[in-house]
Parts: C-alpha cells; structure tokens; sequence
C-alpha cells in the first residue's frame, strides 16, 4: 500500500515538472520579442538621442564618414517605401489574378503541377534570387535605362522593385487563393442564377468578397517586401540618395534594410549605433505592418 | 440484496451558467446493468460521465452534490483521478481505438499502471480480447493497427481495452448508436455476459436495448431522474406520465 | 451590353496572361540558373578544403548541415513544448494564448537582417559566444521558432478528442496521454513544419553573415566561424571572378529547395491519408 502511494505521489510530481517546463517553454517567444526590443533599443536608442529624432528621421544626408558625420536616414526609409510601392505594382496584380485562375479557372490536373511550382517559388532563398536578379534583371534595366535617360547602370530602384515583386508573389498567390476559396460557393451560384456571365460572377461578386483576405494578402507582401535584405542589396544599386520620380526609378537606391547589411561590418561608435537605429526604424514598420495585417485578418474572420 | 456500488445523492451540475444536472439521487448496484434512457440533451451522458470525473477536463464545469464508489465520495480532494478512472472504465459512443496496433491498444492502459513483463501483458491482452469476444477475429493480426477493423470490432477492441485494467465498474456511452445491427447484436450479447464480473452502466436511446439487456433504468428529462427501478416496471407499469410519454413514443 | 462583354473578355485574358506570366518567370529563374549552372558543377567544387582557388563548397554544405541539426535541436523541442502547453493545457482563447500568439506572429515579421543585427549583439557579443555555429544556430532557432509553434499547433488540433478521452479513460495521466498518443498522432504535421523550417534554415543568409561569419572551412567545434552554403554564394556572387561558381553553388542550392519541398508536399500527403 505504502508503495503505490509513493509511486503516485512520484507521478505526481512528474506531471507538475512537466506543466512548469512547457510553461516556460512557453514564455519563450515573450522572451525573444522582448530581448529583441531591449536589445535594439538599448543599442540604437542612445545614437537616437545623440543625433536628435528629427535630424535622423529627416536627415536627408547619410554620410556616416563625414566630418562631422550626418546619420539621417530618409533616403533610406525613401528607397524603401520606392522599391516597396515598386514591387505592390508589379506583384499584386499578378498575384491577385493568378490566384484568381488558381481557384476558377484552372483544371484540376494543372492546380496539381502547379501549387508546388509556387511552392518552389516560395523557397528559393533570397541570395539565389538576388543573384538572378543581377544576372538577368539589371542588364535589361540598364538596356532600358540607357534608351530611355542619360546613363544608369541597371542596378537599380526599379531592377530591385522588379525582383521583389516576383518574390512576393507565393505569399501574395497563396493567401489570396485560400481566401477566395473560404468564400461559399452561394455566391458565385447565386451571381450565376442572375445570369452573371462566370467571368463576372467571379470578378465582381467572389473576389469583392473575399477583398479583406486579399488585402491582407498583400500587407504580407509588403511585408516581405520591407523586410528583405540580401536580394535588395544585390540588384538596388545602394546609393544612399533620395530619388526623385520619374527618373530616379532607374537610378540606385538603398533600403533600410541595405544600410545595415553593407556598413555593419565596419562601423564603430556612432556610426554603429546609428545603423541599430536604423533596425529600430525597420522594426516600427514591421509593427506597423502586422498589426495592420492581424486586423485584416480578424475582420476576414468575422 | 447487490452490494451498492455508486451512491449519488443531490448531484447538480453546471456548465458556466447552464445547470445541466438538477438534484440527481441513485443507486447502482454491483453485477447489474444499469441503463439510462431519455431524450438527447437531457444530461444521462453528462451524468455518466461525472461518475469517472470525465468532465474534469470540460472547461466551465462545476459539481456540487456528491457521489459516493463503495461509499467513498470520488470528488473528494484526496481521492487519485487515474486510480479513479481505472476503477471505472469507459466506453464511448464513437469507436476510438488508438492509432497503434491492436496489442499496443490493449496494452496501454496496463503499461499505464505499472505492469511490465512482456508475459504479463501478452497474458492480459489475449484474455481482455477474449473477454470481449473479438480474440478470434484479431488473434492472428495483432500488430497490425486496430484502425483497419471494421466499426463493431473497433468497438469490442476498446471495450477489451477498458476491461484490460481490469475494473469494477463499465460506462458505456451509447456503445452500438454507430454500429450496425449485427454488430450491435453481438455487444449486447457481450455485456449480459459482463455482468456476471462487473457492474454495468449504459447510457442508450435505443428503448428496446434498454429491455433487452438492463435490469434497472433510470428515465432522464432535462436534466433530472424522473423515474428509476427495475427495467419491467419501469416498461411495463411507469409511474409517470412523462415516462409513459416517451417509452411510448410520444415524444423525444 | 458590348462594354460588358468587351470587360468580361479582358478579364478573362488578364488571367491567364498573369498566371502564364508567373509560370514564365518561374520557368525561366530555373531555367536561368540550371543552364548556366551545371556545366560548372566541377569536381574541384567538392573539395574538402576550401581555398580561393578552388572556392569549394563542400565545407559549406557540411557547415550547412551542422546549422541545420544545431538550430533544429535548440527550436524544435521549444516549440513543441510551447505548443503543447497552448494546446493541451491552456483554455482556448485564454489571455496567455494570445499573448504568446500575438509574440510569435511578431516574431514571424521580424526581417532576418534584425535577427542578424540582434544575435550579434546578445549572442556574439553580450554573451560572448564570437561569430560561430552557435551564435548562428541560436539566432536562427529563434527565427524559426514562429513556424514551428504554428504547425505543431495546426497538428495537436487535428488529433481527434476521442484519442485523449479513451486514454483518460483508462487512467493515464496527461504527460502520458500527450506523449505516448498524441504526439505521435501529430507527428507527420510536426514534420511538415520541420521540414519548411530546414529549407528557411538552408535558405538564411541575412542573419548569419554577422552572427555565423563567413569563415570557409569545416568547423571543429561549434564555436569556430561558419559559412553556409546561402552565404557562400553571396561571398561569390560579391567577387566578380567568380560568377560561374555562383552559378553552381545556386543549382546546389535549388536542388536542395527543391528536395525538401517534395519531401513536405509528402509528408502533407500523408496527414490528409490519416485524417
């Protein structure tokens, strides 16, 4: 008698370790977002202060080797949001109508061939594509380029829109598919049986209705898009100046994302400092951006 | 006289704000079948499943009242919920034998409680098998996965499953609702001869299995016993009219 | 009545116009890649020692894969374990679960470059852990860790209730309902989700350059500089002398890609047999 009760009293205790380790494993990603933050802001938030929020935000000099040195990173938050708005061009109608054809028009045995033809397309790392894209893309910009203004090397805002707007189209193609196809079937039947042609029923009815998916869709995109490093680096070009429409599309750029990548490497002080702040800028778009989606997303819900 | 083996006495129930047992009082007997019959929705499932503290897991739920196994109340602090349920096993109204082989799923609940020896458990496991009836029919594919059995195997599997922990007390939540009417013929065949070994308590809405096999019935209506006793009176002679009403087909 | 026909047509063409578009450009990458890529896949490419002659990627590959194990073993019971308590143990759509969801969605948003910026800060350099395989391992497994918490929970919520209510049923407490039935049942999900993570893994290059290094040979020990096969390539496809490898190491890279996407659209195959 004594025994078994020793043993469940073992047991017991087993069961309590066990809910305490998954607890904690639990707190895990808690403990990585906040070790994110305390980290980029410790690092950042002081070179933050030292240069003055708005001379960072809306310096339009970035000349870190200077004297003295001027951080402002508005022509990195310009080339962003340049090649970012570039690639939502380029992507989302692509994306929107593939995806359309995935969930109407597309046989079953080609849906078959090609769902993991994008999911290929999904991942294949970034250095591959980048890589593409300064092989393949670049030269045709700078052929462009070269007849339509005075000079370009190709390695540009738009070769990086171009790239990137291929790279967004799995997310894109993907979530807008599925949220056409959570929409119920009534609809399209029901704009059938008022004589709406298929194309008209589809265009007009299903995907207005599944329009909070889609664009949820493509604040994932962007997302991406933002948050890309490696292929901008490759083809951007990566002068630190703010473009001027329309011409600038075909000139360098750089994004935040590249400021970092090609200066951490040698960067001391505050010039080091400055490029966590620039992380710090990346991370407040990022929030942005998710929050924006988990609302889209909650409201495809209800 | 049979030994009582569950004494319940002033049972509520609720889920969040919802009562859905109301001052529930009976008695179960040792070697009897006990079956509970009634409406859907009208708590005999719940009910059944207070008496292995299943609704434990179920969010929002609450007791108050008490049950008493050999006079002892189950949902006392002190009392072994594991220890619990081995002494009351359970059968569901959904077949659902692990995705293992046959002699893993017999075998899991004695591994559970500490037995060993690979000759104990081949022991176990060819005796629950023949307990339940379905040793012929398996004998010669116990390793392979119980889940390429037909509907009423999987469900005499895991009613061989439950008496492998050898219990005293058999729940059995509807057992034969998805089964065909052979199969189901041969379970009720199974548990009259159970009854010899254990107590049986069945929940059904099949008002012909209740005759067939039960001695004693209890009637359930929005969450109370409005009548209980033994099966014939209870068929033959109801005190009720609401009892009369529904084992007449009036309604539910 | 015309306009609308001539609409409907238009429409009709822009569809299959676009989704032919997205095939080409497909097609094309790979056929861009594979074309000017294996004539160049020599021998020397796979030597065991890298040299700047004979830029191998053999110590990348192997390198490759040491990431690959280090970074599954540190996220992957993690995120399990994280997945079970949300699932098995906590009410659904309690304050905690949103919380650790809400964390892990943020998570899954981070750019790799800040991943990369913050391992070098708190693993590299707080923790004094240098540019090495752990550094890199460990700033990836936290990357990945968002998809695996998300498909183990996909997984743990397709196992039938009727599994964990006939072993409660029987007695067995809730440590042994979860790893003896459960998450074996959930396994061919959990996998699926492993796998997505190893070609992110494979993938990465962004959070490794500051964290793993670029160091070209086959480590020791898991404190020595790294470089994986992803980093390999950007270190080539810097050097303008060396395009033709880039080339070869960029089909290694897809046939590798290309390998684990069939391996998950299997293991896909296989949780819809089960359901």
């Amino acid at each position: 008698m004594r025994n078994v009760k020793d043993r469940l009293r073992a047991w017991d205790f087993k069961e309590i370790l066990a809910v305490w380790v998954f607890r904690i494993c639990a707190c895990g990603s808690i403990a990585a977002i906040a070790l994110i933050c305390l980290f980029l802001f410790l690092g950042g938030g002081p070179a933050i202060i030292e240069i003055g929020l708005t001379n960072f935000l809306f310096g339009r000099s970035w000349a870190p080797l200077n004297i003295p040195a001027e951080f402002g990173v508005l022509p990195m938050i310009a080339g962003s949001v340049y090649i970012t708005v570039g690639a939502v061009i380029i992507g989302v109608p692509i994306g929107i109508f593939t995806a359309v054809f995935l969930a109407f028009m597309c046989p079953k045995k080609l849906h078959k061939l090609l769902k993991p033809i994008i999911n290929l397309l999904a991942g294949i790392p970034s250095v591959v594509y980048g890589f593409f894209g300064m092989r393949a893309i670049v030269p045709v910009i700078r052929n462009i380029s070269l007849a339509l203004t005075d000079g370009g090397s190709g390695a540009s805002i738009l070769s990086a829109s171009v790239l990137l707007g291929i790279m967004i189209l799995p997310t894109i193609i993907a979530i807008s598919e599925s949220s056409i196809r959570a929409i119920s079937k009534e609809y399209y039947e029901g704009a059938l049986a008022l004589g709406a042609s298929h194309v008209r029923s589809v265009f007009f009815v299903v995907v207005p209705a599944a329009k909070s998916g889609i664009l949820a869709s493509v604040v994932l995109g962007i997302g991406r898009a933002v948050g890309e490093t490696m292929a901008v680096v490759m083809v951007a070009g990566n002068q630190a100046m703010i473009p001027i429409f329309p011409e600038g599309i075909f000139r360098g750029g750089r994004s935040l994302t590249a400021n970092i990548v090609l200066e951490m490497a040698y960067a001391t002080d505050l010039h080091r400092d400055a490029l966590i702040a620039t992380a710090i800028v990346l991370f407040c778009f990022i929030f942005l951006i998710n929050i924006i989606f988990t609302f889209l997303v909650r409201k495809d819900k209800n | 006289m049979l030994k009582c083996k569950f004494d319940v006495k002033g049972l509520d129930l609720y889920y969040s704000d919802f009562q859905a047992l109301k001052k529930v009082d009976l008695e179960m007997s040792e070697n009897e079948i006990m079956a509970f019959i009634g409406p859907s929705g009208c708590g005999k499932s719940t009910f059944l499943r207070t008496l292995n503290r299943m609704n434990d897991i179920v969010e929002g739920c609450r007791i108050e009242g008490k049950i008493l196994l050999d006079g002892k109340d189950i949902y006392a602090k002190n009392v072994d919920v594991n220890q619990l349920r081995k002494r009351v096993g359970m059968v569901f109204q959904k077949p659902n034998p692990f995705p293992q082989s046959v002699y893993d799923n017999i075998a899991y609940g004695p591994i559970t409680h500490g037995i060993r020896k690979k000759t104990d458990l081949d022991e176990i496991v060819e005796k629950a098998l023949k307990d339940a009836a379905i040793w012929e029919e398996v004998k010669d594919r116990l390793r392979k996965s119980a889940l390429g059995l037909s509907g009423g195997q999987q469900q005499r599997l895991c009613i061989a499953r439950a008496l492998a922990v050898e219990p005293e007390i058999l729940l059995m939540d509807e057992p034969t609702s998805a089964l065909d009417p052979v199969s189901t013929g041969t379970i009720e065949d199974l548990m009259v001869e159970l009854r010899e070994k254990y107590t049986i308590i069945i929940v059904t809405h099949n008002m012909q299995q209740a005759t067939r096999i039960s001695d004693k019935t209890a009637f359930f209506l929005m969450g109370e016993v409005i009548e209980y006793g033994k099966t014939i009176d209870i068929f033959s002679n109801p005190k009720h009219k609401r009892t009369e009403n529904y084992i007449t087909g009036r309604f539910g | 009545m015309k306009l609308t026909k001539f609409i409907d047509r238009a429409l009709l063409v822009l569809t299959w116009l676009f989704a032919g578009l997205t095939i080409a450009v497909l097609a094309y990458i790979i056929f861009h890649i594979v074309i000017n890529g294996v004539p160049h896949l020599r021998l020397s490419l796979f030597e065991i020692r890298h040299t700047s002659a004979n830029v191998s990627m053999l110590p990348s590959i192997v390198s490759t894969l040491f990431m690959v194990i280090l970074t599954l073993i540190f996220a992957v019971p993690l995120g399990i374990f994280t997945s079970i308590f949300l699932v098995e143990y906590m009410k659904k759509g309690s304050r905690f679960v949103n919380v650790v969801r809400s964390a892990a969605e943020l998570l899954s948003g981070i750019p790799s470059i800040v991943y990369g910026l913050f391992g070098l800060l708190f693993f590299v350099e707080f923790l004094g852990l240098g540019l090495s395989l752990l550094s890199g391992s460990l700033t990836l497994s936290i990357m990945i860790l968002p998809l695996v918490i998300r498909t183990t929970e996909e997984a743990l919520k397709s196992v039938p209730d009727g599994y964990r209510e006939g072993s409660f049923a029987l007695g067995a407490g809730k440590l042994r309902t979860i790893f003896v039935i459960i998450l074996p049942s959930a396994i061919p999900g959990i996998f699926a989700g492993v796998i997505l993570a190893v070609g992110r893994i494979i993938g990465e290059s962004a959070a490794l350059i500051f964290t793993a290094g670029t160091f070209a040979q086959i480590p020791d020990n898991i404190l020595q500089s790294v470089r994986t096969l992803a980093v390999h390539m950007w270190v080539l496809s810097g050097e303008g002398h060396h395009i033709n490898e880039a080339y070869a190491t960029a089909v290694a890279l897809l046939a590798v890609i290309f390998l684990i996407n069939a391996l998950s659209t299997l293991a896909a195959k296989k949780i819809f047999s089960i359901a």
